[in-house]
């Protein structure tokens, strides 16, 4: 198991949605992925795509404009 | 045993997707969706950027959609492919830049490529929300086996809404689904859907006024082609088109536009360029950040600070203070007095 990061900065959904998809394909069953986006609809996206893809949200954080969405890949 | 068949749905996130693949899941069919991301797609990141739609539920409707329908859904990025598509339709343009018939066939064709590129995964066939008159462009009796044809999809293309209305397909003609149990729906009604929605209990669902596109939108595809217009090309990238979604665009001179934030969120999205753009903000009363997009010269500063000004709330001021940041160099201060209504042309409003 390996953690990793996403820059997501700047972009607007979907595209932190396509850049987490992508990523995670490149990850194994449970590694952890740190995605930090300033788009707040990211909030409801990437937890809506982790759940009809089989995936976990550990969490997020939120820090001034930015937002850190913790992903652990699933099988 | 019978063998489980298996689809690939074109998914938009609207009603009409949703239902067809309902109608297959009901068959017994396995349904992946996929859906595809070009650019202009109508999504929830407009609402993110405006303070106004805040309180609207930011939800990326192709999930949504495919979570109701307990599916995986795959988002493809088709950005650089699709400039293709929309700078030589083959087509043809509809009321505005919006090329529809060349971008059904370029979605139903990258579906096709879906399949090939993932054969171990076993996908038969493509579905999509097709329904016969509910588009002037795109879906018509006449346009139906264009699409098929050009995607290179042929008959392992299936519209469950519509398919009575269409000669038979291949996962009819072998069996895997039944003809019958599909539907004959045709013409710009929604009653027929709506009807089908209540039935498999569908609430909520997204159903965007000019559909899911910005180029189906006048006001877009005009702002676009000023765009081409003044840069001399057609070429693009992802920032100008998203850029053409915010702000209020003003060409107060053919090689440069104003792009004034409307409220506090687009000022704040705007933020984001002041690195490649050059920038104007009023600092002596609240006002918009505007980015300058294309090439102004220092002897038109005054101009569009009197411009942004116009937009700033000391509009009726004799003079407001206002800073002028152009990348890499040091900030120039300027007092000017706000235009008046008057003085911004009427012509100048992209």
């Amino acid at each position: 198991m390996s953690q990793h990061e996403l820059d997501a900065r700047r972009m607007l959904c979907p595209m932190p949605v396509i850049k987490t998809q992508n990523k995670v394909k490149e990850l194994v069953v449970g590694d952890i992925l740190n995605v930090i986006c300033t788009d707040p609809g990211a909030l409801s996206d990437i937890p809506a795509w982790a759940r009809i893809n089989g995936h976990t949200i550990l969490g997020h954080q939120s820090n001034d404009d930015e937002l850190t969405i913790t992903v652990q890949v699933g099988g | 045993m019978t063998t489980k068949h298996k689809a690939i749905a074109l998914i938009s996130g609207g009603l009409d997707s949703l239902l067809a693949v309902r109608v297959m899941q009901e068959q017994g069919i396995e349904v992946e969706g996929i859906n595809f991301y070009t650019g202009f797609c109508v999504e929830g990141h407009t609402h993110a950027i405006r303070n106004s739609d805040k309180d609207k539920q930011k939800r990326n409707n192709a999930l949504w959609a495919a979570e109701q329908l307990g599916i995986k859904l795959h988002i493809v990025d088709v950005i650089e492919e699709y400039k293709d598509v929309l700078l030589n339709p083959k087509h043809g343009y509809g009321a505005n830049m919006n090329p529809c018939l060349d971008c059904k066939i370029f979605m139903v064709g990258k579906a096709v490529q879906w399949i090939q590129e993932n054969r171990k995964d076993g996908f038969d066939f493509i579905i999509t929300g097709e329904v016969i008159g509910q588009r002037p462009m795109s879906q018509r009796k006449q346009t139906m086996p264009i699409v098929a044809k050009e995607s290179g999809a042929e008959d392992i293309l299936v519209r469950p809404l519509c398919a009575k209305n269409l000669p038979a397909t291949k996962p009819e003609l072998e069996g895997w689904i039944d003809r019958e149990k599909m539907y004959d729906f045709s013409g710009r009604t929604r009653k027929p859907q709506m009807a089908l929605a209540e039935k498999y209990g569908f609430k909520d669902y997204a159903s965007p006024a000019g559909g899911c596109c910005f180029l189906t939108d006048k006001n877009y595809s005009d702002k676009l082609v000023d765009l081409w217009d003044a840069r001399g090309t057609r070429e693009y990238e992802m920032d100008d088109i998203m850029l053409l979604k915010v702000g209020r665009h003003i060409r107060p001179k053919p090689e440069f536009k104003l792009i004034i934030a409307r409220d506090a969120g687009e000022s704040k999205y705007l933020e984001g360029y002041r690195k490649q753009f050059v920038t104007i903000q009023i600092v002596s009363h609240n006002g918009p950040l505007t980015m300058v997009d294309g090439d102004i010269k220092p002897e038109d500063f005054e101009l569009a600070a009197g411009v942004v000004a116009r937009y700033g709330q000391g509009r009726e001021a004799e003079q407001v203070e206002v800073h002028i940041s152009v990348p890499g160099q040091d900030v120039k201060i300027m007092n000017i007095k706000p235009l008046t209504v008057e003085q911004v042309n009427e012509e100048w409003h992209v």
